[in-house]
């Protein structure tokens, strides 16, 4: 384990502790895979809001977005993925250890969203398809 | 008119995501940005963005805006009845004079679109600044609009879809068709097909503006509407046919 991961881990679980008062380093219960590097910035809100209120700031900005055209906001979709994108698979879904479905695969939650959105940041596409420019 | 107008200024990314100070900032003569605020924008009712194709420019060998729309979007580019065609070429011929026209048709961006009225969803929808959208949160894949659109500007995702552009999410069970390039206007750049067509056939810009180069055109040719006589008040204006 890397030193960041293991300060990552830390970071974790004292937040989890501090959310829900049980966690410990040894909780069974598994930790998402973060691998944002922290460099790019921070999370568009604290660790512990996100947890709680993603889906609900991402479906308001949806709305937002297409249908009043609102740009360049601090919640997009496409943002999540470019910072939570996996270093060596560039997604965010496709196995456990990808950000998203870590999460979501321990909690049974099943997304749609990725029948349509570009699973995968925005260099990363544009390699393989061309379609950006 | 000069054809170089239209061409987007080197630099207008950086102007808007420096959150150019500058309201009402002319992007190029004809594309005003208005309610430009920091890095975000806003689809603004002042603005009615809108089209002018100049057939007597296309000929009917040259595909290039097509072939630009389904790049940009990640359409395969094929053209059977279950394939999504966003822009398509049609020939037309006066059958008593033998005249003939390559007319690019694509989602004519109504004032009163059809295909909104019959949604039931609401997710045929008219975006403040006039372009005519299928939010396919709301999408339940029904195809009224498909039949109630006069110009089959739409299509109807049949298949799984993979490798999408990130900027234009499409999806298997709903409807879709001519955005008027949205990601790319918000960001003060011209639709895809505008810019790749190498006759200048096309012209964007703003149709509440008289002063932009489209409406400015628009006052010294003959433009026709597709169908006037449904009164739908199209966004996109032909030349030549
Ligand atoms: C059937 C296709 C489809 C599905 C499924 C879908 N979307 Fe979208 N989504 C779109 C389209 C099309 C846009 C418009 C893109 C644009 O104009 O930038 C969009 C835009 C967005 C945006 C604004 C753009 C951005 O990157 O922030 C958000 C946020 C968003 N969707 C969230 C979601 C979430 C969350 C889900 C899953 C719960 C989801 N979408 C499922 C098609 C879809
Ligand atoms: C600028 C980069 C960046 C963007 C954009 C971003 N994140 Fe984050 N996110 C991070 C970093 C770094 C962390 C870890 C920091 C921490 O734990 O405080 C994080 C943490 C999280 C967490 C908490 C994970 C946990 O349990 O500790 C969630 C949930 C999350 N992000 C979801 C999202 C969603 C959803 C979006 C899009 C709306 C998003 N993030 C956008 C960088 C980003
Ligand atoms: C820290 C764990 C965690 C991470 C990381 C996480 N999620 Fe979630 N997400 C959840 C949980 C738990 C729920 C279900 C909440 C509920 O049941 O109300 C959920 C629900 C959602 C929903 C609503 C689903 C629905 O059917 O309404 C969306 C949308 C969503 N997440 C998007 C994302 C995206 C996109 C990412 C990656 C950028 C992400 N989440 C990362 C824990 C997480």
């Amino acid at each position: 384990m890397s030193l960041a991961a293991i300060a990552r881990t830390l970071l974790l679980a004292a937040g989890l502790a501090g959310l829900a008062g049980f966690a410990s380093a040894d909780s069974r219960v598994p930790k998402p895979t973060i691998q944002a590097d922290p460099a790019n910035g921070t999370c568009v809100a604290p660790a512990a809001e996100m947890r709680r209120n993603h889906m609900d700031m991402l479906k308001h900005q949806r709305d937002k977005t297409l249908r009043e055209g609102e740009r360049g906001a601090k919640v997009s979709l496409n943002g999540c993925i470019s910072c939570h994108a996996g270093k060596q698979s560039g997604s965010v879904v496709g196995s456990r250890q990808e950000f998203c479905e870590s999460c979501h695969a321990y909690a049974a939650v099943k997304l749609d969203c990725f029948e349509c959105h570009q699973p995968k940041a925005g260099a990363q596409v544009a390699k393989t398809a061309g379609g950006e420019r | 008119m000069s054809d170089k107008e239209q061409k987007p200024l080197p630099g207008r990314r950086a102007l808007l995501s420096g959150g150019a100070a500058a309201l009402g900032l002319l992007v190029a003569p004809g594309i005003r940005l208005i309610e430009v605020a920091g890095a975000s924008t806003t689809a603004s009712p002042k603005v009615r963005w809108g089209l002018l194709v100049d057939t007597t420019r296309c000929t009917p060998e040259c595909k290039a805006c097509v072939n630009a729309c389904n790049a940009e979007n990640h359409l395969s580019g094929a053209t059977a009845p279950t394939d999504s065609q966003w822009l398509r070429k049609v020939e037309l011929k006066d059958k008593r004079t033998g005249r003939t026209a390559s007319v690019p048709v694509m989602c004519q961006h109504c004032a009163k679109p059809a295909c909104v009225d019959v949604c039931p969803t609401g997710a045929s929808f008219k975006r403040a600044d006039g372009i005519v959208l299928v939010d396919r949160h709301a999408c339940i894949g029904c195809r009224y609009c498909m039949m109630a659109c006069p110009y089959k500007a739409r299509s109807f995702v049949h298949a799984e879809v993979h490798d999408q552009n990130p900027e234009v999410p499409r999806g298997k069970g709903c409807v879709e068709g001519c955005n008027l390039c949205v990601h790319r206007v918000d960001k003060g750049q011209l639709p895809t097909c505008v810019e790749a067509c190498p006759n200048q056939a096309m012209l964007f810009g703003d149709l509440n503006d008289p002063n932009s180069a489209l409406s400015q055109r628009l006052r010294t040719i003959a433009t026709t509407q597709v169908r006037a006589d449904l009164g739908l008040d199209t966004g996109v204006r032909y030349h030549g046919i």
